[in-house]
């Protein structure tokens, strides 16, 4: 989770002269913090690519009481060349392009609508969205399992409700329950992005708010004047003037829908549902369920990665471009 | 757009965000058979306590209830937030307060470690726990909570402790206080309010976080409230109302400190400090 507030904000930056001769004493108070991301951040990032480079079938290896047999490329060659991998490669592509699409649209609608709100109306209306926000993945994706539920489900309950004859003409089915919302995997992929954006799309509305509080009024209120609608003053004025906020929202956005874990995990009850993998569960099934294949996975997770990466670069670059370190 | 057509639109808004939330809540006070007659009845029409009970001192496993899950969780984020506050604090004093060689690096790379899937780690994180001899332990998760809560946390509280005006570190060392002196009685207790919304924030990372528990966790009597979560109620055939009532005890605690960080808790300590 990151508060809009870490790339909002511009602490100053330290200025005083009489800390300069200060030697040693910034290095020891940073080492603690330096050792501990060294240790649990870079090196099992190096670690990762070393073990994509081997053949590791066994937790007795994991442990180095059995040779590392080296594998070279092999285990890239694998992956690559699966037909199985592409499909999780365009499951995860498309999904996460839907999701960043949706989740920003929705996201900065959302947050246009808090700016225009009444006082106590937006109060209200950001509350219920924060709470949304807040709520852990894991006991969100659940509720919407329990909402979705074949039985006893809301939704169910709700296309039961529908005359029969309406939901045989558009449906071809009048009695749902039963019905296995999460089996098909375009069902299982809407819930999912149904599930992922509601979780989601609160960060960009509260951000997009803070952005749009941050705007002179007075170049709204002209385009007004001059009789732009609200499309054309968002096309024209607001968003030239957000865009750097844009820019990092989309970029986070697509990090986060790219490595979705949890809610799938959740949603598909374990990491069986082989047609609906998507690069990180994908890389974790490999690896951890029986047979293990740690170098395999390792290679997935590489893979995701490096694509990570890529999203990445561009998002240091712009925030270098706006924030003062 | 019209006043009302907004304040419409405004409740449509609140209604998506807060429904599964209201559902869950209203879910886990309902009795067995309100809840299997199914039907959007959106409260309880007659409020139970029955799941809670269940869930709070029925057996999950012989002699292991709920509440044990919920104390190894306490216990991982609550080392979790000191351990990683502490860490955090020594080195936001040290970007913010000192100038040095590769100061700037750091502040890129305490940005670019952000961006790591953590997803990606698990393999050799999975390698290093084992070596470590630290697998099947709560430890090994509190060491892997510090490393990925403290880059956001060092991140968020070097803006609290540049915001301590330096002017007070200053007086107190012309007065002849020590580094350490200053470290205790200026700085620390003026970032205290930065501190805690650092906290909190690290509190949710290691009270919510599944795939790495999921992985470290063999024995079923440690587990946390997540793996536990999806362990006994992931299963089909699911007794939706103990399963509702899990999930609100286990949320509640997120929702409280999530709203406490929200308001940024502005404090006029700093403030008011110097006069004129």
């Amino acid at each position: 989770m990151t508060a809009p507030d870490a790339f909002l904000t511009r602490p100053a930056p330290p200025a005083r002269s009489f800390r300069r001769g200060a030697g040693r004493v910034p290095y020891l108070l940073l080492l603690p913090c330096l050792l501990v991301i060294g240790a649990l951040l870079l090196w099992p990032l190096g670690q990762v690519v070393v073990m994509s480079l081997y053949d590791l079938d066994s937790v007795r290896q994991v442990r180095g009481q059995r040779p590392w047999p080296f594998a070279g490329l092999a285990n890239y060659r694998e992956v690559l060349t699966d037909p199985f991998f592409h499909t999780v490669l365009r499951n995860t592509v498309l999904f996460a392009v839907a999701n960043v699409v949706l989740t920003m649209v929705l996201g900065t609608l959302v947050g246009l609508l808090l700016h225009r709100l009444g006082r106590r109306m937006a109060a209200f209306v950001g509350g219920c969205v924060l709470l949304a926000w807040a709520t852990p993945a894991l006991t969100g994706t659940i509720t919407w399992k329990w909402i979705f539920d074949d039985t006893n489900g809301l939704v169910t309950w709700l296309f039961n409700a529908l005359p029969d004859g309406l939901s045989s003409a558009l449906f071809g089915r009048s009695d749902w329950t039963g019905y296995g919302w999460f089996n098909a995997p375009l069902s299982f992929f809407s819930i999912l992005t149904l599930v992922v954006v509601w979780h989601s799309f609160p960060f960009i509305a509260v951000s997009v708010l803070a952005g749009l509080k941050s705007l002179p009024s007075e170049l709204l209120e002209a385009a007004r004047v001059d009789g732009a609608g609200p499309w054309r003053s968002f096309w024209s004025i607001t968003f030239p003037l957000l865009r750097p906020v844009f820019g990092i929202l989309v970029v986070l956005s697509t990090i986060w829908d790219f490595k979705v874990f949890t809610q799938q995990y959740v949603l598909a009850g374990g990491t069986q549902d082989r047609p609906t993998f998507m690069l990180s569960i994908y890389s974790y099934a490999t690896a951890f369920s029986p047979p293990p294949k740690y170098g395999l996975g390792a290679t997935i997770a590489v893979v995701l990665t490096v694509i990570l990466l890529i999203v990445t670069g561009v998002y240091v670059r712009s925030l270098l471009k706006q924030e003062e370190l | 757009m019209r006043r009302s057509a907004l304040n419409l639109l405004g409740l449509l808004v609140a209604a998506f965000a807060v429904f599964p939330v209201v559902w869950m809540v209203a879910t886990s006070f309902k009795s067995t058979p309100e809840i299997f007659s199914g039907g959007p009845v959106p409260f309880p029409r007659h409020p139970t306590l029955d799941h809670y009970r269940t869930i709070l001192t029925g057996d999950l496993i012989p002699g292991v209830t709920f509440v044990d899950f919920f104390r190894n969780s306490v216990l991982v984020a609550v080392a979790t937030v000191v351990l990683s506050g502490l860490i955090a604090l020594l080195a936001a004093t040290a970007v913010s307060r000192f100038r040095f060689r590769f100061r700037t690096s750091i502040l890129i790379m305490l940005l670019v470690v952000q961006m790591i899937p953590l997803e990606a780690l698990v393999i050799p994180l999975f390698l290093m726990i084992q070596r470590l001899g630290l697998y099947d332990t709560l430890a090994s998760l509190v060491l892997t909570y510090v490393g990925f809560s403290l880059p956001f946390a060092v991140w968020m509280l070097r803006g609290f402790v540049a915001a301590v005006p330096v002017e007070l570190e200053e007086a107190a060392a012309i007065d002849g206080a020590s580094r350490a002196q200053i470290f205790r009685r200026i700085l620390l207790p003026l970032v205290a309010p930065g501190l805690a919304a650092t906290s909190i924030f690290s509190f949710i990372v290691a009270w919510n976080e599944l795939i790495f528990a999921l992985t470290f966790l063999n024995d079923q009597t440690r587990y946390t409230l997540p793996v536990a979560m999806t362990f006994f109620f992931g299963r089909d055939d699911t007794a939706w109302g103990p399963v509702m009532a899990a999930s609100t005890l286990l949320t509640i605690p997120v929702l409280i400190f999530f709203l406490v960080v929200q308001r940024r808790m502005v404090s006029g300590l700093a403030a008011g400090a110097i006069k004129g």
